[in-house]
Order: structure tokens, then C-alpha cells, then sequence
């Protein structure tokens, strides 16, 4: 099967990711769609693997996996410390720099 | 669908295309799914769906190792994660539906057609040839070839990771952290404190009718009233308890009878 097929699917859960962050107002679910455009970016990487046939992108998709688990650590944590400030998750709420 | 995991990319062509067909299907319209629902906890369904199907579509590929390491880490570890923060900010939370920016959603939709529109095009343009025989790389000895490579061409970058999840488990550490505002109250203070509130005892505990032992009724107080305070608060919000009914006393001691009298009954008819 042509990995042509692989990477239009994670350009489609890519932008379906980038839709999400845009409309969503939800800090948690922002983040959750983020995460779903790093897993699209992953099958790309594993796609393209593949294709050439070698490890390294299964490498970096590695990588990239290890790197959104730190991410969604401390990204979790900045959510509980605005929601402890605030009392609510919504993006809309944080607006103190707001002038 | 076992069998096209299990031979990884030289499985049968067919099986493959119909496989990577429900896949792709069920993984899109999650994926849709997920940016529609209101509810948060259901968008982390949705994306544990689209994690899932990914994690199979990494097998058909030929990378068991990160298949697994997607399952494990990602719908199992990084997704708790997102339910566990859901669980403490509120598992009801949804979103506003006020928009703040005028004609967002209108901007977005085009946003979004004009990436996807410029990303398949930039990828039906580049040439990319078909999936080469896989030799060693991707065959069984996928996990240490893997390992081979981290711990060779990508150390540095490895090494870098490590120092990367020790500073994000420090600042998860310092943002979780909660400076006490006030000194801890001692044992002395707490005792002075429940003094003060009239209530030496802890609350009674629901449940002691006659007829039910559910957590949503109150407990009976010695002179035959009922007691609130033995129900949870959290029960009430969610419209789960019920009235509190007075039950007077010599009608719960006909029913205790009634029933005492039954059950030795019962008794009697299993030794004859």
C-alpha cells in the first residue's frame, strides 16, 4: 500500500486537529486536539519510515512521543494553577494581560 | 485484521487496503467527533479512538515498537493524564458557546479548507514512490535496530530527552505547588474549632431505615427525626436523593417483626 495514502490521512487529522485549537474554547480540549495534531504528524513520520525504508522516522516519531508527554505534563499543570486562580478552564477567562 | 498486524507490510495487499479503509474511516470521523461534542470527557474518548486505530495503522507500517509505545504511553499514560485533570477541574465542564472573536468559526473554516487543500497538493506534487521491499529494518528486529539507532546516530538528542522529562516533571513540581497562605491549624485549634461548632461527633452515617440501607437516606435520630447531615451534600445537587420520609416507630417495629417472623419462618421450612 502506497504510503500516499498514510500521509493524506494525517494531513486530514492534522487540520481536523488545527480546526479544533481554533474553535474550541475549552483549555483541556485545545490540548487534546493539539496531541491529535502531533499523532498525525507521527503517522506521517511512520509513513515515511516506510517508504524509504529505513528506522529513522520511526525514530523521530519516538521523539516526538516522548517530547508531547513532557509537554502535556507541565501544560496540564499551567491548566490547574489558571483554574485554581480562576475557577474555570475556558481560554476566554485568562485574561488578566488582556489591556 | 490480526493476521495483516501480525505480517506487518508484507501482509496481502487486499486485506491491507480494506483494513487501512475502516481504519481511516473510524479515525477521521473521531476525529470530527471530537471537535463537535460539548462534553470534554467525551472528546477524550474520541481521541483514545483515533490514538487506537493510529497505534494499528503503526503495525501495518511495519513499526510494532512504536504501536505499542503509542497504546501504552499516549492511550494509556498521557490520556489518564488528560482524564485525571478533567476529573479535578470538573468532569461537567463544557464549553462556552459565546463567541469573543467576530466570525471566528467562519475564518477557521476557511483556514482549514485552505491548509488541507495546500497540503494535499504539496503532497500529489512531490514524487513519492512506493513502499520499498523492507529488508532488516522493519522486519522482526524492529525493537533493536530501533534501539540501535537511539543509542548511536540519535544519543545526543536521547540524552537531551532526559534532561527534557526532568525539567518538565520539576515544572510540573513547581506549578502543582501550593504556598500555604495560613499556618496549619494544630491538633489543639481543631479541637477548639469543633468545640465551638456544637457537633462533638462525626456526622451519622445514612442508611438506617428499616426498610432501606441506601446511602441517600438519612439516618434516624434517637428521638425518631432525620438527620441531613447524614446524607451527602454531593448527592442533592444531583437531584439523586429523596424526600426524607418519617417512618413512626411502632410501624418500624411491626416491620421488623413482620420480617423477623418471616425469616424464621423461612428457616423452619428449610429444616423440615
Amino acid at each position: 500500500m502506497s504510503p500516499i495514502y498514510y500521509v493524506t490521512l494525517s494531513v486530514i487529522l492534522f487540520v481536523i486537529g488545527g480546526v479544533g485549537v481554533l474553535v474550541r474554547r475549552n483549555a483541556i480540549v485545545i490540548f487534546m486536539c493539539v496531541e491529535l495534531m502531533l499523532n498525525a504528524c507521527n503517522l506521517a513520520f511512520v509513513a515515511f519510515a516506510s517508504m524509504w525504508g529505513n528506522l529513522h522516522g520511526q525514530v523521530i516519531a519516538f521523539f516526538v512521543m516522548v517530547v508531547a508527554a513532557a509537554e502535556v505534563v507541565v501544560g496540564l499543570a499551567i491548566l490547574m494553577a489558571i483554574y485554581r486562580a480562576r475557577r474555570s478552564a475556558s481560554v476566554d477567562d485568562a485574561n488578566l494581560l488582556k489591556y | 485484521m490480526t493476521h495483516v498486524l501480525a505480517a506487518g507490510p508484507n501482509a496481502d495487499a487486499a486485506a491491507v487496503h480494506i483494513v487501512w479503509w475502516i481504519l481511516a474511516i473510524v479515525s477521521g470521523s473521531a476525529a470530527i467527533a471530537m471537535i463537535l461534542v460539548r462534553r470534554a470527557v467525551h472528546c477524550a474518548i474520541m481521541l483514545a479512538v483515533v490514538m487506537l486505530c493510529l497505534a494499528t495503522m503503526y503495525a501495518m507500517l511495519g513499526a510494532p515498537f512504536l504501536a505499542f509505545v503509542q497504546i501504552i504511553v499516549y492511550t494509556g499514560a498521557v490520556l489518564m493524564l488528560f482524564l485525571f485533570v478533567l476529573m479535578l477541574i470538573g468532569i461537567s465542564s463544557s464549553d462556552s458557546i459565546v463567541e469573543k472573536i467576530k466570525g471566528q468559526r467562519q475564518w477557521t473554516g476557511l483556514f482549514a479548507i485552505g491548509l488541507l487543500v495546500l497540503l494535499i497538493l504539496g503532497i500529489g506534487h512531490a514524487a513519492l514512490g512506493p513502499a520499498v521491499p523492507q529488508g532488516a529494518a522493519n522486519g522482526t528486529n524492529n525493537l533493536s535496530e530501533i534501539a540501535t539507532l537511539i543509542f548511536t546516530t540519535y544519543v545526543f538528542p536521547f540524552e537531551a530527552t532526559g534532561a527534557l522529562l526532568i525539567t518538565a516533571a520539576l515544572g510540573a513540581m513547581v506549578l502543582a505547588h501550593r504556598e500555604r497562605t495560613v499556618p496549619r491549624p494544630s491538633q489543639r485549634e481543631l479541637a477548639a474549632r469543633r468545640l465551638a461548632s456544637g457537633q462533638l461527633a462525626p456526622d451519622p452515617s445514612p442508611g438506617v431505615y428499616a426498610l432501606h440501607d441506601a446511602a441517600d437516606r438519612p439516618a434516624l435520630l434517637p428521638d425518631g427525626t432525620t438527620s441531613e447531615l447524614s446524607v451527602s451534600t454531593v448527592l442533592s445537587p444531583r437531584d439523586v436523593t429523596e424526600s426524607p420520609q418519617f417512618v413512626p416507630a411502632e410501624q418500624r417495629v411491626a416491620i421488623t417483626a413482620e420480617r423477623v417472623e418471616r425469616e424464621l419462618a423461612q428457616a423452619g421450612e428449610a429444616e423440615t
